[in-house]
């Protein structure tokens, strides 16, 4: 088994209102200096070792993504 | 011939009810279908209502696109028949690759409820034909991620091909590119659209009842003798 990691997030060129608001809070929370917020999700994938990278690479494009909109990464992490 | 039009119900799934309705107000017979039966019954046409369907986990209509009957109506949309998308039904739609560009999260963070005007832009589609070129409808819309989104150069494709069917009116309520509310395949027969036309079928229970054009309009566009 091994856990894998797959990271979504709003293109660049889409605007995200979520990470706007979090970044329009912070202020208000008394943090300053942080210029910006975006916000995404984080799958953690517990796989056997029968699944290939091509195999990730179809589930984070197909399904825990949508390229439309969202760009995304995967990594192998140790246990 | 009394013309058959498919509703079909997802878990989660809330204006199934009012989208028979307004089909058998039309003039049609209501068929309904079940998202885990890939027999679509012999219908002429389907509507893809509108709520949250799998309880928008993980996108909006992400795992309703996999559905048994999203499969068979993917397919047969491929063959030409009529598919209506609205609300979480266009979400799906666009999850499924049928019409292009994405719904995202309104851009002031709020879920608007509201009788929204809309502006008919093409009326040319299966499920627009009985409007007039540039009439103006009243169409309540309600939706949290109604913001329409795609690239440059799928923007400027379906602003050239006229495939910008409804366009928001005044103020944009979601942040939608272009005032965008709702779209057409390239063959017309695909629409999707935030709005709720089946909301909008009698004075008695909505704002107006503009929105049984675009049932009429697929009735004609399967060439059954509307009411």
């Amino acid at each position: 088994m091994a856990r894998v990691v797959v990271d979504v997030m709003p293109k660049p060129e889409i605007l995200d209102p979520q990470g706007q608001a979090v970044a329009g809070a912070l202020p208000r929370l008394g943090f300053d200096g942080v210029a910006e917020v975006r916000q995404g999700k984080h799958f953690e994938l517990e796989v056997d070792d029968s699944v290939d990278d091509d195999t990730l690479a179809k589930i984070a494009e197909g399904f825990l993504a949508n390229p439309v909109i969202e760009d995304w990464t995967i990594r192998r992490v140790d246990q | 011939m009394t013309a058959r039009i498919g509703v079909i119900t997802f878990p989660g799934t809330l204006d199934d009810g009012d989208a028979a309705r307004a089909v058998r107000h039309s003039g049609a017979e209501a068929v309904s279908l079940w998202h885990a039966d890939a027999d679509l019954h012999g219908v002429d046409a389907v509507v893809v209502p509108g709520g949250f369907s799998y309880g928008d986990y993980l996108r909006c209509g992400a795992i309703a696109r996999f559905a048994p009957a999203m499969t068979s109506v993917i397919d047969a949309a491929g063959k030409g028949m009529p598919v209506l998308g609205i609300c979480n039904g266009f979400q799906i739609l666009c999850e499924a690759g049928l019409l292009p560009g994405a719904l995202v999260r309104n851009d002031k963070l709020h879920f608007v409820c509201r009788d929204q005007w809309l502006r008919v832009e093409n009326t040319t589609t299966s499920w627009s034909t009985r409007y007039d070129s540039g009439a103006e409808v009243l169409i309540p819309l309600k939706s949290g991620e109604g913001g329409y989104m795609a690239d440059k150069p799928t923007l400027d494709r379906l602003e050239g091909d006229g495939r910008v069917v409804f366009r928001y009116v005044g103020e944009n309520p979601n942040g939608s590119r272009g005032d965008i509310a709702g779209i057409a395949s390239e063959s017309g027969r695909i629409v999707g659209l935030m709005p709720h036309p089946e909301h909008a079928i009698d004075a008695l229970t909505g704002p107006s009842d503009d929105g049984l054009g675009m049932f009429y309009s697929a009735l004609d566009a399967l060439g059954a003798v509307a009411a």
